[in-house]
């Protein structure tokens, strides 16, 4: 028997896979890092901002992809002022690299790893932090030793959701990425591709394997949460 | 001394509160629900922003709004114990005790890690989860966590009210140890006259967010023109000290200003200074001293003067016996009938009384 189908997924495959799992690597770390300060500026803050911001952050669950594609790429690109401020910062133009998708899957991915923290900084209150205050706890200290432990269940699901999420996106990185072996085609644009070229079977691994493990990192959410009870209830 | 001049607008009234207590010793701050005293306790830990004024506490400038001035609560040297005990509850109760403690440098520590837990008898608690604690157990956990924070101003917001009679009965007693052991001023607000009797050296009266009156507790509850004097539970402290203690009958003899007075009690030794707290609702007033009576305690006073009572039915007297203050509750009608009035010579029947401690 020939190797392809015994491996039952080709080396361009293979390679699609890796690039989806970095690219979802990347994007949960990056939102984790910069999401979470910023769910807890959307939950507390006093700006007038605050609510603006809020439905931009959100912006992308209602809005067909494409369209936050079209706007990132001409915003992106060489005539755009984010494409101006990268090539003078000397990184050259985003779109059709690997980093275009990681801006763009952070972009799209935001609300589904900012809200759930979100609402876990509302749901637990003032009160934590001001018995840490009156416990000596400066407001930093207390961030990180009180809201964020707190919060911990609605983190670890805020990243499993994004992961899932990059991971089977779709229409933004097409808008913006291209399709390029090796250095923009992901997961689901090459099982695309394998539909476009009738490859059924080829086509039936890659997303099998996707909806598979999608379902199991959603089931390993919601065991999560059941063990964790609701998410920054106090005692 | 503590000295605040606070203010806070709100929907419904506005916090104006004159504040002057001494820093020693427990402060009651005693007002109806809604009257601001969570609100006033609030603003002198630095939580609620919106308070504007001034807060001086042993020298240290806490806030000046005039100046700009406003130390934030972690760098207070307070403790604050909230009405629900909240816990962290992702850390053991050790943990939650560790958490001011660690972060009291080892030279401003007033309060050693054992005292606090032998103070609150919460070792046996140790290495629980805070979700596996009863709500008793839970708020002496959450006294032992603020006291571990050596704070120089406990800051208490009615820490016994989420609780059942029995868990308070259990709680009362760690706290007044606490104030026996520790030279530790203590805020304490509260809306049960009790509570406030049993604790407190000092009270501050709040209505709708003013400070109406203030002053060492048993005068304070001896004045019929206060708040206090309409509590189902009104009454007098006196001091007094004990005599002789009958073990047949069970009963200690106390002396006190204005003559003796016998309660139920057990063994106590002889000289001990007490506190015998008498409720209005408990002395009942005559012309002439009855002898066939069951009741024990008969003092002579003289009326100083009637107000009305907790209702139209009632009235309250106030009585001087010997240069001791005792409140009387009696009804309108028997007031009527015996012809008081300020300078009646009377008979005060005293059913029961009670040491404080």
């Amino acid at each position: 028997m020939p190797a392809t189908t015994t491996l039952y997924l080709t080396p361009d495959d293979w390679s699609a896979i890796r690039l989806s799992l970095a690219l979802a690597g990347i994007v949960t770390l990056v939102l984790l890092v910069a999401g979470t300060p910023l769910a807890w500026w959307l939950a507390r803050g006093r700006s007038r901002w605050r609510l603006a911001v809020a439905a931009v952050v959100t912006l992308p669950v209602v809005l067909p992809p494409t369209v936050l594609g079209f706007y990132l790429l001409l915003a992106l690109g060489p005539d755009g002022p984010l494409g101006r401020l990268t090539q003078a910062l000397g990184m050259g133009l985003l779109p059709f690299h690997f980093s275009g998708l990681v801006v763009a899957s952070v972009l799209y991915s935001m609300p589904f790893v900012v809200q759930p923290i979100r609402n876990a900084f509302v749901a637990m209150g003032e009160r934590p932090l001001e018995v840490a205050a009156c416990l000596r706890a400066a407001p930093l200290d207390a961030f990180f030793r009180v809201a964020l432990p707190l919060a911990r269940p609605a983190i670890v699901a805020a990243a499993a959701l994004g992961f899932a999420h990059t991971l089977g996106e779709f229409g933004v990185v097409l808008m913006i990425g291209g399709n390029i072996p090796g250095s923009t085609r992901v997961l689901s644009m090459q099982i695309y591709d394998h539909v476009e070229a009738l490859e059924y079977a080829q086509a039936h691994w890659l997303a099998g394997g996707l909806l598979a493990s999608s379902f199991l990192v959603l089931l390993a959410l919601y065991r999560l949460e059941r063990r964790a009870g609701v998410p920054g209830a106090g005692a | 001394m503590l000295a605040a001049t606070l203010q806070r607008a709100l929907p419904a009234f506005t916090l104006r509160a004159e504040l002057q207590v001494p820093a020693q010793g427990v402060t009651a701050v005693f007002g109806p629900s809604g009257s601001g005293k969570t609100l006033l306790l609030r603003a002198l830990a630095g939580l609620d922003r919106q308070a504007r004024g001034r807060v001086a506490f042993r020298g240290q400038c806490w806030q000046d709004d005039a100046q700009g001035r406003f130390v934030p609560t972690h760098q207070r040297a307070l403790a604050y114990v909230f009405q629900e005990p909240s816990l962290f509850p992702q850390l053991s109760v050790r943990g939650n005790l560790e958490f001011g403690f660690v972060r009291t440098p080892a030279a401003a520590r007033s309060v050693g890690w054992h005292q606090a837990i032998e103070l609150l008898d919460v070792g046996p608690l140790l290495e629980r989860a805070v979700d596996a604690l009863s709500g008793g157990e839970r708020q002496r956990v959450a006294i032992a966590r603020a006291l571990l924070a050596s704070p120089q101003l406990l800051l208490m917001d009615e820490p016994l009210a989420a609780l059942d009679v029995a868990r308070r009965r259990e709680i009362l007693p760690c706290l007044l140890r606490l104030h026996r052991e520790l030279s530790l001023p203590v805020i304490y607000v509260s809306h049960q006259i009790e509570e406030v009797t049993a604790l407190a050296q000092h009270l501050v009266l709040l209505q709708e967010g003013a400070v109406l009156a203030s002053g060492p507790t048993a005068q304070m509850l001896a004045r019929l023109d206060l708040p206090t004097a309409q509590d189902e539970h009104a009454g007098v402290l006196i001091e007094a000290s004990v005599v002789s203690h009958d073990a047949d009958f069970h009963l200690a003899r106390l002396q006190f200003a204005g003559g003796q007075i016998e309660l139920a009690h057990g063994p106590i030794s002889q000289g001990t200074r007490v506190r015998i707290r008498v409720q209005a609702r408990d002395v009942s007033l005559a012309l002439s001293a009855h002898d066939d009576t069951s009741i024990l305690n008969r003092l002579q006073a003289v009326v100083v003067e009637l107000g009305p009572g907790i209702n139209p039915a009632h009235a309250m007297v106030r009585l001087d016996a010997g240069g001791t203050a005792l409140l009387a509750r009696i009804t309108a009608r028997s007031a009527r009938q015996l012809g008081l009035a300020a300078g009646s010579r009377v008979w005060a029947q005293v059913k029961s009384a009670a040491l404080v401690e």
